[in-house]
């Protein structure tokens, strides 16, 4: 085996303990919510080889922005998992000291700049971190993921336009998961795939299987090296599925059971794990080794969110103005 | 001191500005065309053209300002404001408290508004009081080009979003402006003429109709203290509750319509805070609950006239 090759190795099997981390989390996350332990949140079941199959292409001053469905960006960016489930609690120890709740959580020491839960607000917000990135004197990128809803707004449309006309080094990445909330995606657009209105602005696109996550380290390998070196915008679609509800708790009644069925088989992380198994690179030893150290985390991570206290009432004013 | 128009003290404050901080970049649909000067003295990549997209100039104003710049948006007229609601309401007006103080947001949006141009409702509604009402958002909107300088040089300097809104009516009535460093603190009224027996609380265009009347009431042997708000959030309370304890009386008078608006908050203020001192009700003059129309004179007349605030003031003081 070539040096080079240990090295991809390496990064596919940091990134499948990622994918085991966001899954683990996740699932915790929706039992907590169960349990009335912990809000209504949305999770990244099934799509956990896009967050980690990009993120781990980024550079230390690379900036994220990001949505809702967030926790695995985070996670694949190196946030506690304890520090995330806080601050989905509402406790002072999460990373906006509670305030952001699940949906618009920021750590800026991970440059994980902006959140927005407006459907679209990242995608609003993107160009003008990529206008700073752009105006310094630094090569670092940005990256935005959104969802196949959320390019249905018009606000996606004027940020990859801005990002085209202005060479904004931003890298768009749409995790088409299929669903928007509560409808289905086929309902709201003709297209198959986001990547295709890419093309109508002048930035180059791809749609790559965001369930294998050596496709998407590659594909974002790539498309990292592009908006880096060319200052220019470039979408990257991650075809993906979102496993479980929009939102937990979600009975997911109005899910395809077949359509839903298919796409667990493809689960993302069975995939590569039994990939990596056959070609002799973990075996299952090591594999079980693995979801033991990110289970106790995550186990870990929740005991101390829910140790941790409130914020005092005075959190409730302060912050508003600088 | 110099005598220019607001427009031009818009320009000055923004060119100086930039001048003294590098980070200050400007942008619009129009910015780099009518501002050639600005680009020549500071580059394309500081001064730029846009496209037609509301949205996403405030949005990128947004992301830059919390990631280290310090952009002025033209959004050209305040009904416009409605595309870049997004991005100025929920995103630099939210996204510090949300972040827990992480990020913050230095921005300035400028919009024109008010009577002046016969442009009618979708050129001219003064929705300042939507902005008002928006958590982590500053307002200004002044009535004399050394204010439009001061304030805006405020603005610029500020850490947070400010909505500086342009009173259309004013932008090329020429005033005097100091030389030099002029800055307007924020938060901060001006007590434009002082009286004694009622106080007329105003701001942009009407603060001029509120002099007019004062003067007409002088003549009545009525002393009319006259306050120029300037900033609409946050709001100079201590000047306006000072003043009000010293006359026992109130008229608020603003273009915009009534319901909601800062008239209302400003009679809010007054009762909670300086009711043993009335002697009789704050009185809100305002425009009616109707779109602007574009006819001249529908137009002129939308905002109140000084005779309206005589009658009102003098009614206000024939209660004991
Ligand atoms: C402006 C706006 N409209 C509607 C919503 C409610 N909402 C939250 S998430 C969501 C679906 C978004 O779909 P998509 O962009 O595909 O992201 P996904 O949830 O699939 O990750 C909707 C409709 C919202 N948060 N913001
Ligand atoms: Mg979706």
């Amino acid at each position: 085996m070539t040096a080079i090759e240990t090295v991809v190795d390496r990064s596919v099997t940091e990134a499948l303990e990622t994918m085991m981390l966001i899954r683990t989390f996740e699932e915790k996350s929706a039992a907590l919510r169960a349990a009335n332990l912990s809000p209504n949140m949305c999770t990244s079941v099934g799509q956990e080889a896009s967050a980690a199959g990009v993120i781990k292409n980024l550079r230390e001053d690379d900036l994220i922005l990001t949505n809702h469905r967030s926790a695995g960006h985070l996670l694949a960016r190196g946030a506690e998992p304890g520090r995330i489930f806080a601050e989905i609690m509402g406790k002072s120890t999460g990373y906006c000291k509670g305030k952001s709740g699940s949906l618009h959580i920021s750590v800026k020491e991970l440059g994980v700049v902006l959140t927005s839960t407006i459907v679209g607000g990242e995608l609003s917000l993107a160009p003008g971190v990529g206008l700073s990135l752009s105006m310094s004197k630094s090569d670092a990128i940005a990256v935005v993921f959104f969802g196949d809803g959320a390019a249905t707004e018009g606000i996606f449309h004027e940020s990859l336009n801005l990002a085209a006309v202005w060479n904004l080094p931003v890298l768009y990445v749409c995790e088409n998961n299929q669903w928007q909330a509560y409808v289905h995606r086929k309902e709201t657009m003709l297209a198959d795939h986001v990547s295709e209105f890419a093309r109508a602005y002048g930035v180059p696109s791809k749609t790559v299987d965001g369930n294998d996550v050596e496709v998407v380290l590659d594909a974002a390998r790539n498309a990292v090296d592009y908006v880096r070196t060319m200052r220019k915008p470039y979408l990257l679609e991650t075809y993906t599925y979102r496993v479980r509800g929009h939102m937990e708790p979600d009975d997911q009644a109005y899910v395809d059971k077949e359509e839903l069925a298919s796409w667990k088989r493809r689960d993302p992380i069975s995939l590569i794990q039994s990939r990596l198994q056959r070609d002799g690179e973990l075996t299952q030893d090591e594999i079980d080794v693995m979801w033991q150290r990110v289970q106790q985390r995550v186990e870990d991570a929740a005991q101390f969110a829910l140790d941790s206290p409130y914020p005092g009432f005075d959190e409730m004013t302060t912050d508003v103005y600088a | 001191m110099r005598t220019i128009t607001a427009d031009e003290a818009i320009t000055e404050a923004l060119v100086e500005e930039m001048r003294r901080d590098s980070r200050v970049i400007a942008f619009g649909e129009g910015t780099a065309t009518k501002g050639y000067k600005l680009v020549e003295e500071f580059g394309a990549a500081r001064v730029r053209n846009t496209p037609l997209a509301e949205g996403i100039i405030a949005g990128t104003a947004a992301g830059a300002a919390a990631t280290g710049l310090r952009p002025v948006i033209d959004l050209l007229f305040a009904p416009f404001l409605t595309f870049a609601m997004d991005e100025i309401v929920n995103s630099a007006g939210k996204l510090r408290f949300l972040s827990g103080g992480q990020f913050s947001f230095p921005l300035v949006t400028v919009a024109r508004t008010g009577g002046g141009w016969a442009v009618g409702a979708q050129h001219n509604h003064n929705n300042e009081s939507w902005f008002v009402s928006s958590p982590g958002l500053k307002v200004v909107m002044p009535s004399t080009p050394a204010d439009f300088k001061g304030l805006l040089k405020s603005a610029i300097r500020d850490e947070n979003p400010v909505v500086f809104f342009a009173d259309i009516g004013l932008l090329f009535v020429p005033g005097e402006v100091p030389d030099g460093d002029h800055v307007v603190p924020i938060g901060k009224a001006d007590v434009k003429r002082e009286g004694s027996d009622i106080t007329l609380i105003s701001y942009a265009k009407t603060v001029q109709k509120c002099l007019e009347a004062a003067n007409v009431l002088q003549e009545n042997g009525v002393s009319a203290e006259v306050i120029d708000l300037r900033s609409l959030k946050p709001l100079d309370e201590a000047t306006l509750l000072a003043s009000v304890q010293k006359t026992g009386r109130a008229i608020v008078v603003h273009e915009a319509a009534g319901p909601c608006g800062v008239g209302a908050e400003v009679a809010a203020i007054i009762a909670e805070k300086a009711f043993g001192a009335l002697k009789a009700p704050v009185v809100r003059l305002t425009g009616p609950d109707a779109p602007a129309a574009a006819s001249f004179p529908l137009e002129a007349a939308y905002a109140p006239q000084a005779d309206a605030i005589v009658a009102a003031a003098t009614r206000s003081l024939s209660r004991a």
